[in-house]
């Protein structure tokens, strides 16, 4: 071993990770934002982001729309579909047990999958280039454009969706709900409404980091493993914590780049499930998670 | 002030509610005059709650109507009936934990401000700003009606219980209803804590103009404050009057024999008398 160490490579391959670690903090927020509203663990996280980047793929070559326009229009059409897949599969299991709930949630996964494969076959696809080709330098570490631009917008879109929250009624509605949906109703918040709206808005959210990591590492009727990784992310930072998310998904995405960097491709997924299992050892509602709600 | 003589704030007619062949309410009706303060009593499980659900509108009755100021609101949604000036709290306390006091009473005002986009545009219009002052004026009457201007920082779950009904009553009044509806709003207090509320109750109707109806098991408390007392048992009304018509009731008597009350109501009957209520 040599004494040198590649201080640049520790750089490159970090930056990587905090790249991919965005995407994981995008869709996990979407994630949490299910569940803090609706309370249901939704194992079809990626699967939806899947359904997004396949729309947007759909419209390109299907209907020849320019790339900006398909990924709005696949962006919609994944909000109209997930307030769909909350009013036809998850209302109606209202008062069920939860674990119901959760297995409803893996059946959809199935159809989400079944639908792709039906329409686009389980053939790997490539979505068309649309982020800027030239190499992106961070000091002397390179950062592949992707990954860079990929971040910089699940970046915006987190700080973005912060915001709302903070700012927007609909947001302390969704925080009312999550602490109390019989007084929120009573109060005059639309429970109903704050379901539908959340996932809509999960699915519209999980459709763009869909986009992007469709863009990164192409398309198939697998990708959605995504989600693996998210829940991994979600359960160590806590069900229903929005920083959590944040926080566990930069850390999951920079120690899978670390492991596969240093320790080959195989190791990835082993570091994942082994923080996973050491988080749910010392803290068993994650890093950041409650049983009450503290912040949005 | 005699119910009856206005027209009604609130009808409840031939209410039915049952839960797969289990009938919790059975043709359900009585009258809730404007400015009253009207108490629904019971044994346990005798349908208070369920009856307060339905009013609310979490709960569909089979059969019958409710009308609130003369209009039917029995298919009206709960956020609607809220808007309407329907505010309730309830049993097992309903706060919004997590967040602070006066983060729960701000959520009050929700019932009556829309969540659509262009209305925010507009959120910073002049008659928005003004309606804004307004509000946050009535909240800081209602804090200091309450007297929980010392907590209003704080998180409502380190509050003690007696406090937390309080604040869940301040909740309720800022959603300005025309009928407050309190489920059990003395339930596990010590004396002081009762008077306390007893008193806030009585305010609340006299200060602020506020129609109450409520589930009380305390039956001293009931007999002081109520001008209407109605009586529910095994899912049907078995009395409705003044109080001093209900306690004199031998079927209210009956009910109450059989859950061993009957002696602490004869006491209060008692008492009420002495003081020539």
């Amino acid at each position: 071993m040599s004494l040198e160490f590649d201080w640049l490579f520790l750089a490159e391959i970090v930056l990587a990770g905090l790249g991919a670690g965005g995407l994981y903090a995008l869709t996990g927020l979407a994630f949490v934002m299910i569940y803090k509203a609706t309370r249901v663990v939704n194992l079809a996280i990626g699967e939806m982001l899947m359904i997004g980047a396949y729309l947007c793929f759909g419209l390109v070559t299907a209907m020849n729309l320019p790339m900006w326009l398909a990924i709005l229009v696949a962006v919609i059409g994944s909000g109209v579909a997930g307030a769909l897949l909350e009013r036809v599969a998850i209302r109606p299991m209202l008062g069920e047990s939860p674990i119901s709930v959760f297995m409803v949630t893996v059946g959809l996964a199935s159809i989400l999958v079944g639908v792709v494969e039906l329409i686009w076959t389980s053939e790997p696809r490539r979505l068309p280039e649309f982020m800027p080709a030239t190499p992106v330098m961070i000091g002397e570490a390179f950062v592949p454009p992707k990954v860079f631009y990929g971040f910089l917008v699940a970046a915006v879109l987190i700080g973005v969706a912060l915001a709302v929250f903070r700012f927007w009624r609909g947001g302390v509605a969704l925080r009312a709900t999550a602490s109390d949906q019989q007084a929120a109703y009573s109060m005059g918040i639309d429970v109903p409404k704050v379901f539908s709206l959340s996932w809509s808005v999960a699915a519209m959210i999980a459709a763009i980091a869909g986009v992007i990591v469709g863009a990164v590492g192409g398309i198939s009727s697998t990708m959605g493993v995504f989600g693996l990784s998210v829940l991994v992310v979600v359960i160590v930072g806590g069900l229903d914590s929005v920083l959590g998310a944040l926080v566990a998904g930069l850390l999951i995405g920079v120690v899978e780049s670390l492991a596969g960097g240093f320790l080959g491709g195989e190791y990835k997924l082993l570091a994942t499930f082994l923080i996973l299992i050491v988080v749910l050892l010392v803290r068993p509602y994650g890093l950041f998670g409650t049983h009450e709600i503290e912040r949005l | 002030m005699h119910p009856g003589k206005a027209s009604p704030i609130l009808e409840v007619e031939g209410l039915t509610l049952s839960f797969g062949g289990i009938k919790a309410l059975t043709d359900v009706g009585f009258e809730v005059a404007p400015g009253s303060i009207t108490t629904v009593i019971g044994p346990n499980g005798a349908g208070k709650t369920s009856l307060f659900n339905t009013i609310s509108g979490f709960y569909k009755p089979s059969v019958g109507r409710i009308r609130f100021q003369g209009a039917d609101i029995t298919a009206t949604r709960p956020p609607e009936r809220a808007r309407l000036g329907l505010a309730r709290s309830f049993q097992n306390i309903a706060l919004f934990r997590g967040m602070t006091v006066l983060d729960n009473i701000k959520l009050g005002r929700h019932a009556h401000l829309r969540t659509n986009v262009f209305d925010a545009l507009v959120y910073f219009g002049r008659a928005r700003h003004e309606e804004m002052k307004l509000r946050e004026e009535i909240e800081e009457r209602i804090i200091d009606f309450l007297e929980i201007d010392h907590i209003r920082h704080m998180p409502v779950s380190v509050l003690s219980y007696g406090l937390q009904k309080r604040v869940e009553m301040a909740r309720a009044l800022a959603m300005r209803p025309k009928v407050l509806m309190l489920d059990e709003p003395v339930a596990g207090m010590n004396r002081e804590e009762t008077e306390d509320m007893a008193r806030f109750i009585l305010d609340v109707r006299e200060e602020w103009g506020v129609t109450v109806l409520m589930v009380e098991h305390d039956m001293g408390m009931v007999m002081d404050l109520s001008d209407h007392v109605v009586v529910l048992n095994f899912g049907q009304v078995i009395a409705d009057g003044t109080p001093a018509e209900v306690q004199a009731d031998p079927e209210v008597i009956k009910a109450y024999l059989g859950s061993g009350e009957v002696s602490e109501l004869r006491q209060r009957l008692h008492q009420a008398l002495a003081v020539g209520t």
